[in-house]
């Protein structure tokens, strides 16, 4: 059982403990899936620590154009190629809403069990910072567009991370804002050159509360909330392109105390590099706190090379963001079935009902339905849906089959899965796709040839050279003897040639008989049934 | 033919009686002649003649746009002109060249109407005397009128008035002049606390703020963007029902105009009053009012009264906080909207180059003037942590009771209050500025900001001529997007008030004499 933590009803299965050297010889959690304190207290005798992790996820919201000006919205396009006058805050210009924008939001709320606001407010956040324009960023401080939600997510746990265990993060608020453009800055010449191709891209701001406790915990949840917005369309979220990003509230404190002062970690742009940053943080924290120092509330940016946090110098002190209501929008007004007025314009309202009625499966009601329906194991549910289009690959396999899911599953997973991750490809990449997947495997099935010949098939098949897996067995010869006499003569010549061990088998040393099984193959190249070889020989001895 | 109403001389465009580059020329000359008035940032003398040369194609064609086709009108400063410096009257903007024409703008020229010149104002219209721009001051057209000069007794030496001319008003100081000097038929103004309706009853014009959400924001250089409404400046109230009609509609562009259609109107020519129920605010007799506006006040109603009306006496509670609930909400939203003018996308940018940060702090400081500056640091004050509650807060509170102080009244059974525009008639220049443009802006707007306020619409109409000679507006106030019943109400006022012609020969006749003497000396 796990303690609750004070503040809150909030169940944790993780302690921390000090470890000697842990800063310098990278961070690893302790004492995983342990009851906290126990075995740390009786080891020491010294409190463990517990850590609070909350998140602070910006999605890029994928829609043509941005959230309050006719620009496209493209990741790759010259430098300040997609500016239309309201981006550049040209005096008079003024933000008009964006539809999609706001239905990916509510989509976005919906898969999240939020609480959708029928009316929400857009407010001024005010710095000064050479790519923001206006000098402030709008977005929903007061009343954003969903509130109080919830994010399950699934850790692999146990010594061979087979274990699943479902955790629970709440979402306090979903709101919708500006992106900012991008600063270049050329040291050297102390120039900064700005690029407003990103500013005033949609952004969704999903605000987790401090419901995790490692950095392990943090990237399953954003990785959970990642397929989900994947799966809507809301954001393509890939963290590399900067279409999702994260910061990290992390503190530490002792059980039964009340929360740590916490800092605040940027500037991290991949999953592995979330675990990382806030083990890191987590244990500088618990160092600092063991020497007698104190934490400040900090911004801390997270260095990947040197694989530490350190604090950025360029937020002094507190900021005053000076907010203020957007005067220029009018409040966001949603709809749902009841509230819809009567002879209005469709294109005018975002009905919220009716993109509820249009949610896509999302990845764990996916992840239910394939192990109901194909019998697969809860973990290949997950492999299946991590890797972009691999449940579908899996599911084309399938349907274009004779051979069971479980085992088709095998060969998805461990075969054409394991290559790719050899090669660094995705899924899309791969050369072998879904139909000479499905025909390889219907030889297999049909008996044509045995799996160690499908596996050789499968190797020409990477190659990539356009080959059917028919051709390639034809070429290779690699089909299993059909022919019984054929098979039968193959026996009878290996016995002649064998007469010694004919003797010890007849003799009772049944073991023997592997071994004239091997000589068969060996003589048909591994194109014999090993069953049925058996079979024969079996026949043969006893005649 | 200049003096005339912008209907009069659409009448006239159309039957030929005049060409649009006739007109457009005699307006150029016009602003020549009166350039001592400062009324004008920029005349657009080349692009006006070319629009003025197709809009007579067309008339040639029997194609003409409407009512204001081949029109010449001005816009204020503060809204963006495609091609057309548009500066704010500030060293911010100073060079700054728009690429977007704002949509009232765009309204105007699609009609044809003919763009003469952009007009001063106070630096991004802050301020109530058209005083403070880096163009320097506006001046009263009816500084120098006939009217003015006998009752000040004064000989009629141009040359020596300089101690006497009169502010115009503000912040649309240049296009009331503008349009009180015959240079242009309607301009646009804006209007946040009064600034189109104050300036207009100094120079003896028509003035409308429209209902805030009726016209388009968009291209208006913002001062405080819950209050700005584009207003009309003409010479009567028949041609602002006019210019209205082309600028209202909702405005895809600017998503705080309302959605449902509006239907442009002409004021019926027989109006009866005796229906109406007019509404005093008791509130609005203050001491600072002057007698004789007071005096026109009353009479005002009287005459309403006299034409059958309900005048009765009405109560707007909330009155005497509107204008600190207007400073600091104005100055907030000035903080937040003058952000932008950091000196990177446009606008002035200082030499400071140690540092990013150094550089917005010297391009603000040498790009505002003290106002402006004055503006933000107070409203970044309001908006902090630990005064937003205290200051922002209370102030919308306010304003809400302000804003419901007018619902009590007109569900009431009020159909249009009627006010005084302004304390009194315009002051010279050199009494203006003896006080700092912050107690001037909280003496000068108010009877005007409540509108704003609270989002009606209101006219000041000119009424009177002080003993001084000089013109006393006063304001209607109506019910939300109720402009027909206004200008209606404020259309048979106009008639019984029978404001006299601005007569401004003299100093034309010696404009005239001036630039022969100019010609005669260079040839």
């Amino acid at each position: 059982m796990a303690a609750p933590v004070s503040g809150g009803g909030r169940l944790c299965r993780l302690a921390w403990r000090r470890r000697a050297g842990a800063l310098h010889s990278g961070a690893q959690p302790a004492a995983l899936g342990r009851e906290p304190g126990k075995v740390a207290a009786a080891q020491s005798g010294v409190a463990p620590w517990r850590a609070v992790v909350g998140l602070e996820v910006h999605a890029q919201i994928s829609s043509n154009s941005k959230i309050f000006s006719g620009s496209q919205v493209q990741f790759t396009a010259p430098p300040n190629s997609l500016v239309s006058f309201f981006d550049a805050s040209l005096p008079g210009t003024l933000p008009v809403l964006n539809r999609r924008c706001v239905e990916a939001a509510v989509m976005t709320g919906l898969a999240l069990s939020c609480s959708i606001n029928k009316k929400s407010l857009f407010d001024r956040k005010h710095y000064f910072y050479a790519d923001l324009p206006a000098g402030y960023q709008i977005t929903q401080q007061r009343l954003p567009i969903a509130v109080n939600g919830n994010l399950s997510y699934t850790l692999c746990v146990g010594a061979k991370q087979s274990q699943m265990v479902t955790k629970n993060v709440r979402i306090k608020q979903i709101q919708l804002e500006q992106d900012s453009g991008k600063s270049l800055h050329n040291d050297a010449r102390s120039q900064t050159f700005i690029d407003l191709n990103r500013a005033g891209v949609g952004l969704m701001e999903v605000v987790m509360e401090p419901d995790m406790c490692c950095g392990e915990e943090a990237a399953a949840a954003v990785r959970e909330l990642q397929l989900i917005l994947q799966t809507l369309g809301s954001s393509q979220a890939i963290m590399a392109e900067g279409q999702l990003r994260v910061d990290a509230n992390v503190s530490v404190h002792h059980p039964g105390e009340s929360y740590g002062v916490r800092t605040e970690v940027k500037n991290i742009n991949s999953l592995r590099f979330l675990a990382r940053a806030v083990d890191y943080e987590i244990q500088r924290q618990i160092e600092e706190l063991e020497n007698g120092g104190t934490i400040l509330n900090e911004t801390r940016a997270f260095d990947y090379k040197l694989g530490c946090t350190i604090p950025m110098r360029d937020k002094e002190g507190k900021q005053d963001y000076r907010f203020m209501p957007e005067p220029n929008l009018p409040p966001l007004i949603l709809y749902d079935a009841k509230s819809l007025p009567a002879n209005i314009d469709d294109q005018q309202v975002v009905n919220i009902d009716w993109i509820q009625e249009r949610l896509p499966d999302l990845p764990s009601v996916k992840r239910v339905r394939l192990v109901e329906q194909y019998g697969i194991l809860p973990e290949h549910s997950f492999t299946l849906l991590n890797e972009d289009g691999l449940m579908e690959l899996f599911e084309d396999v399938v349907r274009e089959t004779q051979m069971n899911p479980k085992k088709v599953i095998g060969w998805v997973i461990s075969e054409l899965l394991g290559h790719l991750k050899q090669y660094d490809l995705t899924v899309k990449e791969s050369p072998v796709n879904s139909l000479s997947l499905a025909d390889l495997l219907n030889l297999l099935e049909r008996g044509v040839i045995s799996s160690s010949a499908a596996k050789q098939v499968l190797e020409e098949l990477w190659k990539g050279e356009g080959k059917t897996p028919l051709q390639i067995v034809k070429e290779k010869r690699l089909e299993l003897i059909q022919n019984q006499r054929e098979l039968d003569q193959i026996c009878q010549a290996v016995m002649e040639g064998h007469q010694e061990e004919v003797m010890e088998i007849k003799a009772g040393n049944k073991k023997v008989l592997n071994k004239l099984i091997g000589l068969v193959q060996r003589a048909t190249q591994r194109r014999a049934d090993p069953i049925l070889v058996k079979q024969i020989l079996e026949k043969k001895l006893s005649q | 033919m200049l003096r005339a109403a912008l209907r009069e001389v659409s009448t006239a465009l159309k039957e030929g009686q005049v060409s649009p580059t006739e007109l457009c020329q005699r307006c150029l000359s016009l602003i020549k002649a009166t350039k001592c008035l400062n009324a004008y940032i920029t005349v657009t003398e080349d692009t006006a003649l070319r629009q003025a040369e197709e809009s007579e194609k067309r008339y040639r064609r029997g194609q003409s746009l409407g009512d204001l086709d081949g029109i010449p009108v001005a816009v204020k400063d503060n809204f963006s002109t495609t091609g057309i410096e548009t500066t704010c009257a500030s060293n911010m903007l100073k060079g700054y060249i728009p690429p977007y024409n704002a949509t009232v703008v765009q309204k105007l020229l699609d009609q044809g109407a003919v763009l003469i010149g952009k007009t001063n104002l106070d630096e991004f219209a802050m301020g109530s005397g058209s005083t403070d721009g880096i163009f320097g001051p506006v001046r009263n057209p009816w500084s120098y009128s006939k009217q003015y000069r006998e009752k000040c007794g004064q000989n009629s030496h141009l040359e020596n008035e300089d101690s006497s001319w009169l502010i115009t008003g503000g912040s649309s100081g240049g296009s009331a002049a503008a349009v009180s000097s015959f240079t242009c038929f309607a301009a646009l103004g804006s209007d946040t606390g009064g600034s189109t309706r104050n300036p207009a009853a100094h120079c003896g014009v028509v003035g409308l703020k429209p209902t805030y959400g009726l016209v388009s924001r968009h291209g208006l250089i913002p001062l405080v963007n819950s209050m700005d409404v584009p207003g009309i400046l003409t010479r009567c109230v028949d041609d602002a029902a006019t210019v209205l009609g082309v600028l209202a509609g909702h405005d895809p562009k600017d998503s705080t105009t309302v959605q449902d259609p509006f239907n442009p109107f002409k004021l019926p020519s027989v109006i009866d009053v005796g229906k109406l129920c007019i509404g005093i605010p008791k509130e609005y007799h203050i001491p600072g009012l002057s007698s004789e506006t007071l005096k026109v006040w009353s009479k005002a109603a009287d005459l309403f009264e006299n034409a059958g009306a309900r005048v009765i006496e009405v109560s707007l509670p909330h009155t005497c906080y509107s204008i600190v609930c207007y400073h600091v909400l104005c100055a907030a939203e000035v903080a937040s909207n003058m952000a932008r003018f950091d000196g990177l996308e446009y606008g002035h940018r200082s030499n400071m180059d140690k540092s990013t940060e150094s550089m917005y702090a010297a391009t603000r400081r040498e790009g505002f003037n003290d106002v402006v500056r004055g503006r933000i640091l107070s409203g970044n004050y309001f908006l902090l942590k630990q005064n937003y509650e205290k200051y922002f807060i209370k102030a919308q509170k306010v304003r809400r009771l302000i804003a419901n102080d007018f619902v009590n009244v007109f569900s009431s059974g009020v159909d249009v209050l009627l006010t005084p525009t302004t304390l009194r008639d315009a002051v010279p220049y050199v009494e203006f500025i003896k006080e700092d443009n912050r107690t001037r802006s909280a003496q000068d707007d108010i009877f005007t900001q409540a509108a704003n306020m609270s989002g009606l619409p209101a006219a000041s109409i000119p009424t009177a001529l002080s003993e001084k000679g000089l013109p006393i507006g006063l304001q209607f106030v109506g019910r939300a997007f109720q402009e027909l019943q206004l200008l209606t109400v404020a259309k048979w006022f106009e008639k019984q008030a029978k404001f006299p012609i601005l007569q401004l020969q003299e100093m034309l006749d010696h404009a005239d004499a001036l630039s022969h003497q100019k010609i005669s000396l260079s040839s």
